[in-house]
This record gives C-alpha cells, sequence and structure tokens, in this order.
C-alpha cells in the first residue's frame, strides 16, 4: 500500500482517535455503555487498521508477537487474582467488597481491575489471530 | 436475510467475506436501535472489522475461487425448513420485545436495577451486572476467549524452536 496517500494520511490522523477511544470506553465503562470486552475489540481494531495501511512488520515493532502472547494470559490472570486476592482478604471469590475500606470502593476497584484484565486479553488474542492469520 | 441468501450465490469467495462484514454492520445496526449499545460496540469491531479482516487474510493463504459449486439436495432443504419452522413456532412462545412482565424481567433483574447503585454503586447497570454479580461468568468468557487463542497459536503459531528431530536413543 505504499501509494495511497489517502488511506494513510485518514489512518494517521484516525487510529490515535480510535485508540484514545478504546481508552474512553474501556475507563468510563462504569459510567457510560462501554467495558473490557468492547475497548479490548475497538484497541484491537486500531491496531489491526495500522497493520494493514502501513504494513504487518511496522505493527510489529511496536507491539511484538511476544508481547501479546504474554498480554492475553496476563489479562486472564488479573482477574483471577483479583478474585484470588478478594478471597486471601477475607471475602469470597470475586466478592470485590473488601478490596478497599469501603464496600463501594472496594466494588469500583474490583470492577477496574477486572475490566483492565477482560481488556488486556481480548486486545491481546484479537492481535494475535490477526499476526496468526496475516503472516 | 438478503446477505445470507447474497453469499450463497456470490462464485466469488472475496465479496462473500466483503457482504458478510456488510451484514455485521447491518445488525450492529439493528443492536443500536434496540438500545444494545455495547453489543452494537462489539459487532461493529469484531463483525465488520477484525472478522473480515481474518478472512481475507485466510483468503490470501487458500484462493478466491469456491472449488466446485455444491450440489444441491433435498434432505438438506428439508432439514432446514422443518428446523427453521421449529424455531419459529417456538418464538410464538416468547414475551413480546420489551414486554415489563416477561420471566427474566421478574427474577432478579429488578433487584439488580434498584440496588446496582446501593450495593455497587457503579451508575452503568451493565457494568455492574457484567463485572460483579456475574463475574464469575465474565471470567469464563475471558478464559473461552483465552482458549481460543491458544489454540489458534498452537495450530498456526510458528514456534521459535526448530524441528524437532527424531529422538535418536529411545
Amino acid at each position: 500500500m505504499g501509494h495511497h496517500y489517502v488511506l494513510r494520511v485518514v489512518s494517521a490522523l484516525l487510529i490515535p482517535v480510535i485508540l484514545l477511544f478504546a481508552l474512553y470506553v474501556q475507563f468510563h465503562g462504569d459510567f457510560g455503555p462501554g467495558g473490557g470486552f468492547q475497548a479490548g475489540v475497538i484497541f484491537a481494531a486500531a491496531l489491526v487498521l495500522n497493520a494493514l495501511v502501513f504494513g504487518l512488520e511496522n505493527t510489529k515493532r511496536v507491539v511484538s508477537p511476544s508481547a501479546v502472547r504474554i498480554g492475553a494470559a496476563l489479562g486472564l490472570l488479573l482477574y483471577a487474582g483479583v478474585g484470588v486476592a478478594t478471597m486471601l482478604l477475607g471475602g469470597d471469590f470475586l466478592a470485590y467488597s473488601v478490596l478497599a475500606a469501603t464496600a463501594i470502593g472496594g466494588q469500583h476497584l474490583g470492577i477496574l481491575l477486572v475490566e483492565l484484565g477482560v481488556g488486556i486479553t481480548v486486545t491481546s488474542v484479537m492481535v494475535s489471530l490477526f499476526y496468526n492469520f496475516a503472516s | 436475510m438478503v446477505s445470507a441468501i447474497a453469499i450463497l450465490r456470490m462464485p466469488g469467495l472475496f465479496t462473500a467475506a466483503m457482504i458478510s462484514g456488510i451484514y455485521s454492520l447491518v445488525a450492529a445496526v439493528v443492536f443500536l436501535v434496540m438500545d444494545a449499545v455495547d453489543v452494537a460496540f462489539t459487532e461493529a469491531a469484531v463483525g465488520a472489522g477484525v472478522a473480515t479482516i481474518l478472512m481475507l487474510a485466510t483468503l490470501a493463504h487458500t484462493g478466491v475461487r469456491r472449488s466446485q459449486p455444491v450440489p444441491f439436495s433435498w434432505i438438506g432443504l428439508l432439514v432446514v425448513l422443518v428446523a427453521g419452522a421449529a424455531l419459529v413456532f417456538a418464538t410464538f412462545d416468547m414475551p413480546a420485545f420489551g414486554e415489563p412482565l416477561a420471566p427474566i424481567h421478574m427474577h432478579v433483574a429488578p433487584r439488580y436495577l434498584l440496588e446496582s447503585m446501593a450495593e455497587i454503586g457503579v451508575p452503568n447497570a451493565v457494568t455492574s451486572v457484567l463485572a460483579s454479580y456475574r463475574g464469575y461468568d465474565t471470567m469464563g468468557e475471558v478464559t473461552v476467549i483465552f482458549t481460543a487463542g491458544v489454540g489458534v497459536l498452537a495450530l498456526l503459531g510458528r514456534g521459535r524452536r526448530a524441528p524437532t528431530e527424531d529422538v535418536k536413543d529411545s
């Protein structure tokens, strides 16, 4: 795609906005529509668009294949780790209320961490699938 | 439905992949109309975006023509018609869309909606149900996604190891 100037310019403008929107969907999921799954796929879509327009090798230099492999496990580990942490703090598995001083604060922290884990895993798996199919 | 028939009729798999992307985009709009913004997000990004690109990447490996036309089968048509009629018949028992007295809205949903603010303190009830009340289920979903990724890696991933040599001494 060396000569598609319009595609390259528009993508270069759009990709940062898409990434930012994914982060907004991730961390604003408590208040508006969205959450880890949605943010993960939007983030992955931005990376896939980057790979399509600017070349797979350029994207792999930024987000390496081994990084997405580790990320896929890391997100799930974060999710399960929150559950183990609540058990160690004396609550039930994934009962977030014990995570902070107040029950509401614990729920906020737990949901934030769990959604972050979901987002990391979804992004990593999507990008990893794309890398494997495209290479 | 129109796009399903169009996919069947298309000789080229490239156009079929594009039409399936269009179908996902239309489905995303339908979800948006039904006020399921979260699902619409996912459908637009996964169905119309990533899945279409994965299909195109697969076509780049395998080729864009169908190997041979699928022969017409009366048994297949019969099975599809009977199964479709059974599914349509089953929908007559479903409550109307948005019916407030539907069983699904009478069980735990009122508690989730009314007390979520006091118990979880998160304005978006979808998030509080997904991440807190139904935390186990969501962890299962993440596990499914992770397992799918591992499966694809196992099938397609090119490991960094050299090809295994035959074991000399057993």
